[in-house]
């Protein structure tokens, strides 16, 4: 009667045939999500990829290369990359032996929450108290005068903002890695150790590939998350100095010359960095071991 | 495992435990030099501050309009709590019970506000909100806000909600339950703990996220944590013991929350879990 093609062949209405390949009610409770994650996040990303390539003046590359040619600009990314990769490096590198103890702790979930807080805090409030407990009269310094050492300049300066990313980075990337090496069944390790592995070797060949994929993604989010400092290289870096991170170009360009095509086109560049990074580790990772980390028949 | 421990074994573990008893020793330091400094009346070249007293506190109340910023900070956390919780619940709820096509697409979408930076995306997203006259107000503050909560909320109800037994909406659905009333008086009851353990977590995240505040909020609509950062940046103009009162304040009402959300959430839980249900 109707002329369509799909009741011919296929009696079943259109209703059932969606709700079949899961599409029905409930499947539409996650629209408003959806559409909100796009509006805001997606369309503004868009949006501002566009934007830098509309400049005030100039073609359409002009705020690309008013940043290169420009050393008070592109040399924020060196300054930024300076900052976060010893950062990172001792953040995650520290975290793997620190939860290879505190996984079979009895007070695991105390510590944990210990280590929470600096997360909680956040750097702003880190920034304060550094500069204070760092400064020339802290205690820090004081202790260090008191030991003989002397005392040594660390706030305003680029020790500074790496104690403090250290201070509100270690926790998160501890928390990490610690659930990475939970998640890996136990009895694997045991069986090495029935086999006669001492625990260094253990590490090496048991625990540290089923770890690789953690670590790395752990890598990831953590030079993603120090490569945009902000508070903290103003706060108790040198931010006309050598803690000029990129961040704060994008401010300024932002909200002191109101250039928002400019600043668009900064926090372009600065995702672009942190996509570099992240492909470099990820690719780095798939010439190591893939594998499950949950054990059983492998 | 091995019932002997080497030297060499004893000196690795002992330098780990130095190693973190430092890192707790350094930050608990901080932590109080800050609150001892905003009890100090003058604190120069010594120990401990020459005496102590409260009216730093009175001082950093009246200077820095603390009654209107926390009002606002609890307005805007109130909203994005309200939101986030609204948004994603029925969501993650979706995502754990149907499989449909382009669901990777949509767990990449929730992953990547999450992922992203908030000082990358927060630049184009505030000149975004600026264009449609929802920057430096309370709307555009809350609506920056919910960027990262909503997928926030998403991915760690996910795991609660497929923990519980799809049989039990069977039978409801078999007496004649709409998805509405499925929701209300089956699925939301059984969640409770679950929901409350990550709006906590958000409330948390909300209260110390700086950044998006930071470029999307104007005069009037400040949360505390900018309000530091503007006292800070600021340093010399005010004392510096009412500044250390303010980041008092501001460090009770953040771990309060987080105190009582740690009753709820072990935060180790939430990785493992999700990759157990990854595995399966």
């Amino acid at each position: 009667m109707k002329e369509n093609v799909g009741t011919l062949a296929d009696p079943t209405p259109l209703r059932v045939r969606l709700a079949l390949r899961d599409l029905d009610g409930v499947t539409l409770l996650a629209l408003p999500a959806v559409l909100f994650v796009v509006a805001l996040f997606i369309y503004p990303f868009a949006y501002g990829f566009v934007l830098s390539f509309q400049p005030k003046a100039g073609n359409w590359l002009a705020n690309y290369t008013k940043f290169f040619s420009d050393p008070f600009l592109y040399d924020t990314i060196g300054a930024t990359f300076r900052l976060a990769i010893p950062a990172t490096l001792i953040n995650v590198l520290a975290s793997v032996p620190v939860a290879l103890r505190v996984r079979h702790l009895q007070y695991r979930r105390l510590l944990t929450a210990i280590l929470v807080i600096p997360i909680t805090l956040g750097t702003v409030l880190i920034a304060e108290g550094l500069l204070i407990y760092l400064g020339p009269q802290g205690w820090f310094n004081r202790v260090l005068l008191m030991i003989g050492v002397g005392k040594i300049r660390l706030v305003h300066n680029y020790t500074g903002v790496t104690l403090s990313l250290i201070l509100s980075g270690f926790p998160f990337t501890f928390l990490l890695t610690l659930s990475y090496l939970t998640g890996i069944d136990p009895s694997l390790e045991q069986a090495a150790s029935t086999l006669g592995a001492k625990a260094r070797a253990r590490f090496v060949y048991v625990l540290l590939p089923l770890l690789a994929q953690g670590l790395a993604i752990n890598l990831c989010l953590s030079f993603v998350q120090t490569f945009s400092v902000f508070p903290s290289a103003v706060l108790l870096g040198a931010p006309a100095g050598d803690t000029r991170v990129i961040s704060i170009a994008a401010y300024q360009a932002a909200y002191e010359q109101y250039d928002s095509s400019m600043a668009s086109a900064i926090a372009m560049i600065m995702g672009f960095c942190q996509l570099i990074v992240v492909v470099v580790i990820l690719f780095g990772r798939s010439l190591a071991y893939r594998g499950a980390a949950s054990g059983g028949k492998g | 495992m091995a019932a002997e421990k080497s030297i060499g074994e004893r000196l690795w573990a002992t330098a780990i435990w130095a190693l973190v008893t430092i890192f707790i020793l350094n930050f608990t330091a901080m932590v109080a030099t800050v609150v001892i400094n905003s009890f100090g009346t003058r604190w120069f070249n010594a120990w401990l501050p020459a005496g102590f007293t409260t009216r730093w506190y009175e001082s950093a109340w009246n200077e820095f309009q603390l009654h209107d910023v926390l009002i606002v900070t609890f307005e805007v956390v109130g909203a994005v709590v309200l939101l986030s919780g609204l948004l994603g619940v029925p969501a993650a709820y979706a995502m754990a019970r149907r499989n449909f096509p382009g669901k990777q697409v949509v767990v990449l979408l929730f992953l990547l506000p999450l992922l992203i930076p908030p000082i990358t995306f927060g630049i184009p997203l505030a000149t975004v909100l600026y264009q449609a006259h929802l920057g430096g107000n309370m709307s555009g503050v809350i609506l920056a806000n919910l960027v990262p909560s909503v997928p926030f909320v998403v991915l760690v109800m996910i795991p609660f909600i497929e923990q519980i037994d799809p049989r039990i909406e069977a039978a409801a659905r078999v007496f004649g339950a709409g998805t509405g009333r499925l929701f209300v008086h089956v699925v939301l009851p059984l969640l409770a703990p679950g929901i409350l353990a990550a709006l906590l977590l958000v409330l948390v995240r909300t209260i110390a996220m700086f950044e998006l505040t930071f470029f999307t909020a104007g005069p009037g609509s400040q949360t505390l944590v900018v309000a530091l950062y503007y006292a800070v940046y600021a340093a010399g103009v005010r004392a510096g013991q009412s500044i250390d009162a303010m980041a008092v304040i501001y460090m009770l009402t953040t771990l309060v929350w987080l105190l009582i959300a740690l009753r709820f959430v072990d935060p180790t839980q939430i990785v493992t879990r999700v990759k157990r249900e990854a595995a399966v």
